[in-house]
């Protein structure tokens, strides 16, 4: 058992070889320096160890120097190497605590004897071309400290004493006078051969001249090349063990009786491990699996393997196909200008139209390595697994389908097309126009305060009358025999005689007018009716109707002789109904609901209409009762217009929307159209033709086709036909009223820029 | 009303959809865990429907499973190798901690391992479906193959990557199917068409990668596990059905093998340098059986009618395809040291080109520089000191625009030093009334065979120019007669106050008819429009919208290119002036 012990190379140096063998304690140098310590102490301190510096390092010692000691070699080579190390430390510590007992002491201290002699013999050995003697000499940290004891220390902070330090008695180390100045330091240099090899000592201030031996050094330093001269790196090395295996053992023990016993504690071993085979627990090492990697994988393509799975999976979309502005070399015009740059900078990278800039390389060799590569990968990796799927019907629209198949205009002919007179004259924008039941004649109010009675045909203004005001609302009687006027001016309704077309009829007006007798017992009246006298009945007027707030709306009743009136601050009689024949008024409503925006009476029916600013009512003035309420999904009424037939009501709004009602259907709009894009300042029907049109803000008139049919059955027919431009847009304003003409199909428009046009 | 109360939730869509969580609670698996198994199995979520409905009338973010999915899971006996993995890991820090390193080496050898085979059935039940979704699999192999050998992944993996593109890029080589190629600025696109499927990948240049830090190498190692597996039994199919060995071996000429012998010896042992070998992709691989190259054609049926031009035109298509396949068939490629190498030999004999480089650069040159019948050097350097007569010296671009042009190209564009034509991308196919760049257009005439376009173009361009120079010198005439005109007329003026005011006759405005039907259509259209339902105007508007864009983006870049031919034009005729004076 020695001798393979010794064969092996981790224990090569703790025992000395057969052949070769070195001192035991240079090894022990080798191997743990401290020894080296303890064995320059016990050399200095000689035989007279003290108690404690002897127990300390006797364990060391002992556990070092384990070859040393016979009685543990035997146990440590049963062992292998861990053992041996961890056998020693604690022999150390063992040692440590024993060191008060009398007895141990004393055996070490013969051991120690023992030891101490070899270890004596062994640096005699070591040292050897050196002589004992030389190694004080050699010695220069001492040498310093005899000089100067301030230690090592910055010697500027002596630079403002006088002194240098202290020598070994305490007493002042002056420094040498120095009074060299440049020109001495020069002559020094100059004329001092040995000027190049003097230094001056820091410590105590002295110039030295370098020996010959120290300047060598210094080269040899310099040069790279061992402080020693006679040093040799390349000497060749010498085993200190062959790596035979030699048949004599290294030490000379017998062999240990324990070595001829079989090991019990093997034998369990193997017992355990037998029986775990037996039992099939410890199974033989697998051979491993040489077989290729890849097969045939689809040599038998079952269709049966297609499952229902394979038919609903959604398959990852590919990636993109590269167009031409990823290339390294792009046309021109796919690069980037600096705007551009800049723009794609500024956006987040989510946002980017592009992920990357193009950019156009000279030549291939110039191209760099593309920095977001893995990125890209990892984001494809990211989507394939984390992305939602959602099977998605793309529909692919022809738009032109999506525009609905209506009639053409061409077929749904009368309607006006084109722009024929413009009736120029007012000073400021016209609010409002009325043609006369004949047709020959148009009235307008604008807000210079003027009405203009026009020509129809030549656009000739016939008669200019001057008013007090602004003209809200202008409406012609609808009765053929009157020739009668009313417009509203402030806070009066004015009954005016245009004095226009047949004589005869219009004298029977005023005779009509002037036939009124008042009654005896005059009724209160919430308005004050006066007949026009001398000038003012020259101009044209004939009865004035004053309210105490101001008129916005004026409308006749089909028949000519009633008319209402819109008064929107009036409280609860915000609408007025004015009998003309008996100068009568009354408030037909106890209470008003909302803020009314313009009413209208019936053709036929004796029905009234009220359109507050989200809904219409409907009144049956005979039975005095709501019959209606119509829901306009407006948010602000501006105007109202009725079907001739009296079954259809349209409704312009504020929020640019017409609304047009069947109230044969439902009190909910039929059709909003959103045609305009601006609101909606007035609407008309004509009186014959089935045509409707709304004016706008948008400088626009957009005439439709509206086919109300006789049968209940059928739904009414709505086709815009005509977009009607001329009114220029002024001060946001465009087109402020239209009307058609009763018999024709012309319309009329007036609007913000002082015109009117007719449209045929 | 009688019968069991209706609870919410309980049917319709609420029941076919699983959250991501319950769904990992149902496996028993962590999130790491469960991620690795959607991965392998290709299990995605599903965006449902209507995802308050399912997610029981919450709008909270969730991603959703489909249950059948994850029932689908339940059974998958991966499941169960995670689990031993987890022991097994449980296992090994246990032994490391105690340091029985005898145990740590036991269980090292019975570490679980698990095989994706039957996933790969699974998910691809015939070999076409495979196919078609090799894309991804191919530019991430292609991606890792590139990878250090340290750090990120496991050295295997990387190595079993390189071996598996190595094989599939001798593998498009022997069936010639590369159809494709473009050098984009994030790296090289390759597009082949196998079985009918076409397969688009891109490589990256080969710089070494900065290594980002915010992405999860753990996901893209799985990724790879999975892709590394579908591709090497892809490999191993399309290698049979081409008659090839697999693992591929090289053909061997007996006369080649004599020139190569000595210096293959001292390059490295046969086992390491056999790889590298094949991926130096110059030579042929072996067959089972040494095929004659003869092409069954295909049986020809009498068609009619509307089938008959269909038959023609795919004949034509085939017959473009067969002369792409040939097309640097007979010539002789040298590669300079500076050009990509792999990227280079594996287009070139795609196409039938022989190819060669540098002894010193790779292992598999076939000849050297000196050789006297190369017939073009690729180069990529401002210019070569020794240059051989008899040979093209060209830059590498040439090589990738013929293959895209299915043509040679004149190499005049392409000599040393000279500016390159762009570099157009193969992938885009011009609908009309998308912008196509004037190079695109040369490109297509050079291809219908009117070789004579460019010549003309330029020769026009001249002309052009000619003509606008003497068109500033007519103008120059123009005003001067203009001036004399308007003098004239001013003198009349002056004198036609003097005369008596004149009616003239009045010139009837002729009307064109055709516009004002035009202009009547349109009216109409616009009227049309206002009467349709907000939804259908919504959709309308939208595709009108999208429409608008893409005629605005077509024009921006038609704008561009004009200014920028212009700005050159001002150079040349700037620099022409100079010379002159």
């Amino acid at each position: 058992m020695a001798a393979e012990s010794m064969s092996a190379p981790g224990k090569a140096n703790r025992k000395g070889g057969q052949t070769k063998r070195p001192l035991p304690g240079l090894e022990e140098k080798h191997q743990l320096p401290i020894f080296e310590n303890s064995g320059l102490d016990k050399d200095e301190d000689g035989g007279d160890l003290t108690d404690s510096e002897e127990s300390i390092f006797s364990g060391l010692e002992d556990s070092g120097s384990d070859s040393g000691g016979e009685e543990e070699e035997g146990e440590n080579e049963d062992d292998d190497d861990s053992g041996v190390e961890e056998k020693s430390m604690k022999d150390k510590f063992s040692k440590r605590d024993v060191k008060m007992s009398e007895v141990a002491r004393k055996e070490e201290g013969e051991r120690n004897g023992k030891l101490d002699e070899s270890d004596c013999s062994l640096r005699l050995e070591q040292l050897g071309p050196t002589p004992l003697g030389d190694e004080y000499e050699e010695d220069t940290s001492d040498e310093e400290d005899i000089r100067n004891t301030v230690g090592n220390i910055p010697m500027e902070w002596y630079k403002d004493f006088p002194h240098i330090g202290y020598d070994l008695d305490g007493k002042k180390i002056y420094k040498p006078i120095r009074n060299k100045d440049e020109l001495d330091e020069f002559l020094d240099k100059m004329e001092n051969p040995d000027y190049w090899r003097t230094i001056q000592d820091k410590m105590t201030g002295t110039d030295i001249r370098l020996t010959d031996e120290q300047i060598d050094l210094i080269h040899r330093i310099q040069r790279g090349q061992y402080g020693d001269a006679k040093f040799d790196p390349h000497e060749p090395s010498v085993d200190f063990f062959t790596h035979e295996t030699m048949i004599h053992p290294v030490t000379n023990h017998p062999a240990h009786k324990r070595s001829f016993i079989p090991s019990l504690i093997e034998k369990e071993k193997v017992s355990k491990l037998v029986h775990a085979i037996k039992m099939g627990w410890i199974k033989p090492r697998k051979p491993r699996d040489d077989t290729s990697l890849f097969y045939d994988l689809w040599a038998q393509e079952d269709p049966n393997a297609i499952l229902g799975r394979h038919k609903m999976h959604v398959p990852a979309p590919k990636l993109k196909l590269p167009g031409h502005e990823e290339s390294y070399n792009p046309p021109p015009e796919y690069l980037l200008t600096e705007e551009e740059k800049l723009a794609w900078e500024q956006q987040e990278p989510e946002e980017r139209k592009l992920n990357f800039l193009p950019q156009k390389f000279s030549s291939f060799r110039a191209v760099p390595a593309f920095s977001r590569f893995i990125h890209e990968r990892f984001e494809r990796c990211l989507d394939l697994y984390l992305c939602p799927r959602q099977r998605k019907m793309r529909v692919n629209v022809d738009p032109e389908d999506l525009i609905p198949k209506l009639p053409k205009p061409k077929d749904l002919q009368p309607f006006p097309t084109t722009q024929a007179l413009v009736y120029t004259g007012h000073t400021n924008l016209v609010r409002c126009i009325s043609v006369s039941p004949s047709g020959q004649w148009l009235a307008s109010g604008s807000d210079d305060c003027t009405v203009r009675f026009w020509e129809v045909s030549t656009a000739r203004c016939m008669r200019t009358i001057k008013v007090e005001g602004a003209v809200r609302s202008i409406a012609w009687n609808p009765n053929p025999v009157h020739c009668l006027v009313a417009l509203t001016v402030d806070q009066s309704v004015i009954i005016v005689n245009p004095c226009l077309g047949d004589k005869l009829l219009y004298n029977a007006t005023d005779q009509l007018i002037a036939s009124f007798e008042k009654p005896e017992e005059e009724p209160v009246q919430p308005v004050e009716w006066t007949a026009a006298e001398g000038e003012a009945f020259d101009e044209g007027f004939r009865l004035i109707i004053r309210h105490n707030k101001l008129v916005k709306q004026v409308t006749w009743h089909g028949k000519g002789d009633y008319l209402a009136t819109v008064i929107p601050d009036n409280g609860n009689a915000q609408v007025l109904i004015h009998q003309l024949s008996k100068r009568r008024s009354q408030n037909p409503f106890r209470k008003n609901k909302g803020m009314v925006q313009c009413v209208l009476f019936h053709p036929i029916r004796p029905f009234f209409f009220v359109a507050t600013q989200r809904y219409v009512r409907v009144y049956n003035l005979l039975k005095q009762e709501l019959t209606k309420k119509l829901l306009t999904n407006c948010k602000w009424v501006s105007s109202m217009a009725i079907h001739p037939g009296g079954d259809n009501v349209i409704c312009g709004s504020y929020d640019s929307r017409l609304a047009w009602f069947d109230l044969d259907l439902s009190t909910k709009p039929y059709k909003v159209l959103r045609h305009h894009k601006k609101a909606l300042r007035g609407v008309a029907f004509h009186r014959r033709y089935p045509l409707f049109a709304s004016a706008s803000d948008d400088g626009t008139v957009i005439v439709c086709h509206g086919m109300v049919y006789s049968d209940l059955l059928q739904n009414p027919l709505i086709v815009p036909v005509k977009l009607l431009r001329g009114h220029e847009i002024t001060r946001d304003l465009g087109v402020l009223d239209v009307t058609f003409h009763p018999t024709q199909p012309w319309l009329f428009s007036s609007g913000s820029d002082c015109t009117i046009r007719l449209f045929t | 009303m009688g019968g069991l109360e209706k609870k919410k939730h309980e049917r319709g869509a609420a029941t076919n959809y699983i959250t991501r969580n319950k769904a990992r609670k149902k496996l028993q698996l962590s999130l790491a865990d469960f991620r690795r198994l959607c991965i392998l199995k290709g299990i995605y979520p599903h965006e449902p429907k209507h995802k308050k409905k399912v997610n029981k009338g919450s709008t909270a973010p969730r991603t959703f499973y489909l249950i059948k999915d994850i029932k689908f899971l339940l059974h998958e006996p991966i499941v169960n190798k995670f689990r031993d993995y987890k022991v097994f890991v449980r296992k090994l820090r246990k032994a490391y901690g105690k340091a029985e390193w005898s145990t740590v080496e036991r269980l090292k050898d019975n570490k679980p391992v698990y095989k994706l085979d039957h996933v790969i059935k699974e998910r691809y039940p015939t070999f076409v479906d495979a196919l078609r979704d090799l894309d991804d699999a191919l530019s991430m192999c292609f991606l890792f193959a590139t990878f250090p050998r340290t750090g990120k992944c496991h050295v295997q993996t990387i190595q079993l990557c390189r071996r598996l593109t190595v094989e599939f890029m001798n593998f498009v080589i022997a069936s010639r199917s590369l159809h494709k190629v473009f050098l984009s600025i994030k790296g090289i696109y390759y597009q082949a068409e196998i079985l009918g499927q076409l397969i688009t990948w891109i490589v990256p240049y080969s710089f070494a990668h900065d290594h980002p830090t915010d992405v999860d190498y753990r996901v893209m190692a799985t990724f790879t596990e999975f892709f590394t597996t579908l591709l090497g039994f892809v490999n191993f199919r399309l290698y049979q059905s081409l008659n090839l060995l697999y693992p591929p071996k090289l053909e061997n000429k007996p006369e080649e093998n004599e020139l190569k012998q000595d210096d293959e010896e001292k390059y490295a042992m046969d086992s390491e340098s056999y790889m590298e070998k094949l991926a130096a992709l110059s030579a042929s691989l072996a067959r089972v059986v040494s095929s004659n190259e003869d092409d069954v054609m295909p049986d020809e049926f009498p068609a009619d009618g509307e089938n008959a031009e269909l038959l023609e035109e795919r004949q034509k298509e085939q017959q473009i395809l067969e002369k792409q396949k040939k097309l640097f068939e007979g010539m002789k490629f040298f590669l300079n040291r500076e050009v990509p190498r792999e990227s280079l030999a594996f287009v070139i004999r795609c196409f039938g080109g022989k190819v060669s480089w540098d002894k010193s650069l790779c292992i598999g040159a076939v000849y050297p520089v000196t050789d006297e019948t190369i017939t073009h050097q690729i180069v990529d350097r401002p210019n070569l000191d020794k240059q051989f007569i008899n040979r093209y010296y060209i830059q590498p671009q040439w090589v990738f625009d013929c293959v895209n042009g299915k043509t040679l190209l004149p190499v005049e564009d392409y000599f040393l030093g000279v500016t390159l034509p762009p570099h157009l991308s193969p992938f885009v196919e011009e609908k009309d009334g998308d912008y196509i760049p004037p190079e695109k257009l040369k490109l297509l005439a050079i291809q219908r065979g009117e070789s004579t376009y460019e010549c003309e173009t330029q020769s026009e361009e001249e002309e052009e120019e000619d003509a606008e120079e003497s068109e500033d010198e007519d103008m120059d005439e123009i005003e001067k007669q203009d001036e004399e005109r308007l003098k004239n007329m001013e003198t009349q003026k002056v004198k036609g106050k003097k005369l008596n005011v004149k009616v003239t006759a009045g010139t009837v405005k002729v009307e064109n008819k055709t516009q004002a039907s035009q202009r009547e259509q349109a009216e109409e259209k616009r009227l049309a429009i206002m009467m349709m339902k907000k939804k259908e105007k919504y959709l309308y508007n939208k595709i009108m919208f999208g429409k608008k864009r893409k005629v605005r983006e077509t024009n921006k870049l038609a704008a561009k290119r004009k200014a920028h031919d212009d700005m050159l034009k001002a150079e040349k005729k700037k620099s022409k002036k100079m010379k002159s004076q």
